[in-house]
């Protein structure tokens, strides 16, 4: 085992450049944790100059100019920079490590996935320097945002959507391979973490649902700057058109952005009530009849454009339907909590508050899928409550859960519980008080996306409450960041398995080395670490085994590799050279008029990346 | 016998081998499957348009025997290219590289046509801008095209490779992945020459 552990140790690990060139799933699952988290810190800033100019009527800290890109941004920002990257860092870390794998199946295409997200956030944010940021919303509707043509923010929206579900349909595709073909041996489909189903469930909505809007974008940029008409109304063409395509896609975006965290929290409750998950099979397929049905609903967002009852009738009972899988979710979680010995720690109060919100969530949203209500809710504040309900209130919470859940694992360090506990007090109060009046504004009829309201309509003091709400969710995420800091170099010394797993990540050490596993674990059940560690009396009660250090450890894992080095893929910066080429070859194509060099550039660039990566050998002196 | 040895140190599962050629496998067909709704996007939008022609002319304009050469000579590449997959199957490198050159070449031809059946139609006064047919028929022909295209250059790539004999299995690029796309690519064109040149006379 030394001679593993030697064997893989010839590049260098620190410095810029082994970050730019590295392609090993844990470190660019910690690149996307840290740039996601630092677009979350931007989101939130402009979340808290939107509710400083509605804190009262008639709001003089903004104008209306620039409200409308701070709203466009925040929504963009929070979706494709934020929620879905903190997926994927999840995803990334620990997926492999889930499935006893060395890495994903692609780790080059991993990287790629992560540098085009990262300089495609970038280019949106630049377009602040450029005159100005996206101001038509995150959803850009149709014919307006053909419409805003006096200036080139909603190209900048335009083509850096598109770069972002680049990047996601390569990591989908990443996704699914390693999950169908790199498990350890003994990882059935059956055996797989619920975490793991949920990334595959969200991998394929990705796959089937970016398409779509991605033609849509393209339609949109022809529409803008090539004169094309798919939009305009005068030359025959539907505009309603761009609402299909978009929500095709949108529905099963939210699916994306919350799927992860139902499976982080199914992963995290069975470990602090030290019981099996309840209902394991109901849990997966449900995740997966959620994916099914996702395809089916996106016209709820719809029912006030005209579409005739029958559509109307339809969509609104495939998503009374889709509430259903959700609905088992939640019973099977409050089941893995019955008579359990709960302990509770911050991970786990961070999942509980995610159920007890995500209900709340889940149910107003079920009052869209009645055609006469949505009439009534739609562009109101009752849908902006809901979707932070399930958002924030959901999936925010459950992936600050994996947080605290994971951490140690990422960096070998504790995070501190008491400041983990006030951080969650302090969110869940903000965040209460934040949303939970938004309901009450938006069935008074106050609008959303409108940068000031009179007064003497009603709306004063739910939106101070909102607003000094919104400020208590900033002061929370002070002592997160605190207690992040803090950790990393004074927290506890975690071990491999500090909360007592049951999962293969926790037979690694904390953080595991590159290779993860130094001999393939062989799984023989569902949670099959736990049963390395524990067994069964009489009574059914767990009995800890004595000494068995692991089950990566166990005797019977394959023999023969002993002997044998591990290569692990070599660092490569082609990844990053190809989507950089993509990204000057996104700009050139805003600013046409002289841009066509940058398109020129851009392409040689990207190609140049392309056949280099597919042309070298994925580990050093094996191209033969 | 493959390169990679990540894959390597995992054992055979139930006596079937995780090779890498089979993980790209995999990738390559999970990736076709977003291919299907990016172009049925696309012909979703064409046949909600297909009349919406305004003054500008719409499928009268198509020249459908032309278009059935070049469809032909679109399929006959599919044709080449298992031949291509067969010669290399056989370790016959100098026919394997006959035939992705022999692909690539019909392949352009396929590209030349559809260059020339756009001039005409400009000149007809069809453009991107004259209505929504318009548009969504030069997205849909052209974003296939745009695949086409780089089927070629990848065919190319490969048969400039091989005659320094570093193509093979190891690699992303090889004969067989390139293969299963450039017969999707095909099998689009013969779904995209149906709905938007055969239904509309
Ligand atoms: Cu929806």
């Amino acid at each position: 085992m030394t001679a593993v552990a030697q064997s893989v140790d010839h590049d260098p690990k620190t410095g810029l450049w082994s970050w730019i060139t590295t392609v090993d799933h844990k470190r660019i699952g910690l690149l996307y944790a840290v740039t996601a988290f630092a677009f979350f810190l931007i989101a939130g800033i402009e979340a808290l100059l939107i509710r400083a100019q509605l804190a009262g009527p008639d709001g003089t800290v903004l104008s209306a100019e620039a409200y409308n890109q701070l709203f466009t941004m925040h929504g963009l920002t929070m979706v494709f920079l934020v929620v879905m990257p903190i997926a994927s860092a999840f995803i990334n870390y620990l997926l492999p490590l889930m499935l006893g794998a060395r890495d994903v199946a692609f780790p080059r295409l991993n990287a790629f996935s992560y540098w085009l997200f990262l300089f495609a956030g970038l280019m949106i944010y630049s377009s602040f320097l450029f005159g100005g940021a996206p101001d038509g919303a995150w959803v850009g509707y149709s014919p307006l945002a053909g419409q805003l043509t006096e200036t080139v923010r909603m190209d900048f929206w335009a083509v850096g959507l598109q770069l972002l579900g680049v990047a996601s349909i390569a990591s989908s595709v990443n996704f699914i391979a390693t999950v169908f073909t790199m498990r350890a041996p003994g990882m059935t489909m059956l055996r797989m973490p619920v975490f793991v189903w949920m990334a595959l469930v969200i991998a394929f909505l990705l796959l089937f649902s970016l398409p779509a809007v991605g033609i849509g974008l393209f339609q949109l940029f022809l529409d803008r700057n090539f004169g094309a008409v798919f939009y305009e109304a005068a030359a025959g063409a539907d505009p309603l058109l761009w609402q299909h395509l978009f929500w095709i896609f949108g529905h099963p975006e939210v699916y994306v952005l919350v799927l992860p965290a139902m499976g982080i929290v199914s992963e995290i409750l069975p470990v602090f009530s030290r019981k099996p998950l309840f209902g394991y099979e109901f849990v997966v397929f449900s995740g997966a009849a959620i994916g099914f049905i996702g395809f089916g609903v996106w016209s709820h967002h719809m029912f006030t454009s005209g579409m005739g009852p029958v559509a109307e009738a339809g969509f609104a009972v495939s998503t009374m339907i889709i509430a259903v899988p959700t609905g088992v979710k939640i019973f099977n979680w409050i089941g893995t909590t019955w008579g359990g010995r709960l302990r509770m720690a911050t991970p786990m109060l961070f999942s509980l508050g995610f159920i007890a919100q995500f209900v709340i969530g889940g149910l107003s949203g079920v009052t869209h899928a009645i055609v006469p209500t949505d009439y009534q809710q739609h562009d109101t504040y009752y849908v902006v409550a809901h979707f932070h309900y399930v958002l924030f209130g959901g999936a925010i919470f459950g992936y600050v859960a994996g947080v605290y859940y994971w951490f140690p694992k990422w960096t070998g360090r504790m995070l501190d519980e008491r400041l983990g506990k006030i951080h969650f007090w302090l969110m869940v109060l903000g965040f209460n008080l934040t949303f939970a009046p938004m309901h009450i504004l938006g069935l008074n009829g106050m609008p959303r996306r409108t940068y000031r309201y009179p007064e003497g309509l009603g709306y004063e003091f739910w939106n101070g409450m909102a607003t000094i709400g919104a400020f208590i969710i900033a002061l929370s995420f002070v002592f997160f960041i605190i207690n992040l800091v803090r950790a990393r170099r004074h927290g506890g010394v975690a071990g491999d398995d500090p909360w007592d797993g049951r999962t293969l990540e926790w037979a690694t050490p904390s953080p595991p080395p590159e290779h993860n596993f130094d001999e393939v674990p062989l799984v023989r059940s569902l949670d099959d670490f736990w049963h390395t560690k524990y067994a069964e009396d009489e009574e059914g009660r767990a009995v800890r085994v004595p000494a068995v250090t692991g089950a990566a450890t166990d005797a019977d894992t394959e023999a023969g590799d002993d002997h044998e080095a591990i290569h692990m893929p070599s660092p490569s910066y082609y990844p990053a050279l190809a989507s950089l080429g993509l990204v000057v070859f996104g700009y050139g194509m805003i600013y046409l008029n002289w841009g066509w060099i940058a398109v020129g550039v851009g392409a040689i660039v990207a190609l140049w990346g392309l056949f280099g990566w597919s042309l070298e050998p994925v580990t050093k002196g094996d191209d033969h | 016998m493959t390169t990679d040895t990540v894959l390597d140190a995992l054992p055979p599962e139930h006596g079937e081998e995780h090779d890498v050629h089979h993980i790209r496998k995999t990738a390559m067909w999970v990736f076709l499957g977003s291919e299907c709704i990016f172009f049925g996007s696309m012909i979703s939008t064409f046949l909600l348009y297909r009349t919406t022609t305004g003054d500008g002319p719409g499928a009268e304009l198509f020249n459908v025997p032309f278009t059935s050469a070049s469809s032909f000579v679109l399929l006959m590449s599919s044709l080449t290219m298992v031949l291509a997959h067969h010669a290399f199957e056989r370790h016959d490198t100098r026919q394997g590289r006959v035939w992705l050159s022999a692909t690539a070449l019909l392949g352009a031809t396929f590209l030349a046509g559809q260059i020339f059946e756009f001039t005409e139609f400009v000149h007809s006064g069809l453009t991107l801008s004259t209505s929504p047919f318009g548009s969504s028929f030069y997205m849909l022909t052209g974003f296939h095209g745009a695949h086409v295209a780089i089927g070629v250059m990848m065919l190319t790539a490969m048969a400039i490779l091989s005659t320094s004999g570093r193509l093979h299995h190891g690699r992303g690029l090889n004969v067989e992945l390139v293969g299963l796309y450039w017969h999707f690519v095909d099998i689009v064109w013969i779904v995209i020459f149906t709905v938007v040149y055969l239904l509309q006379v």
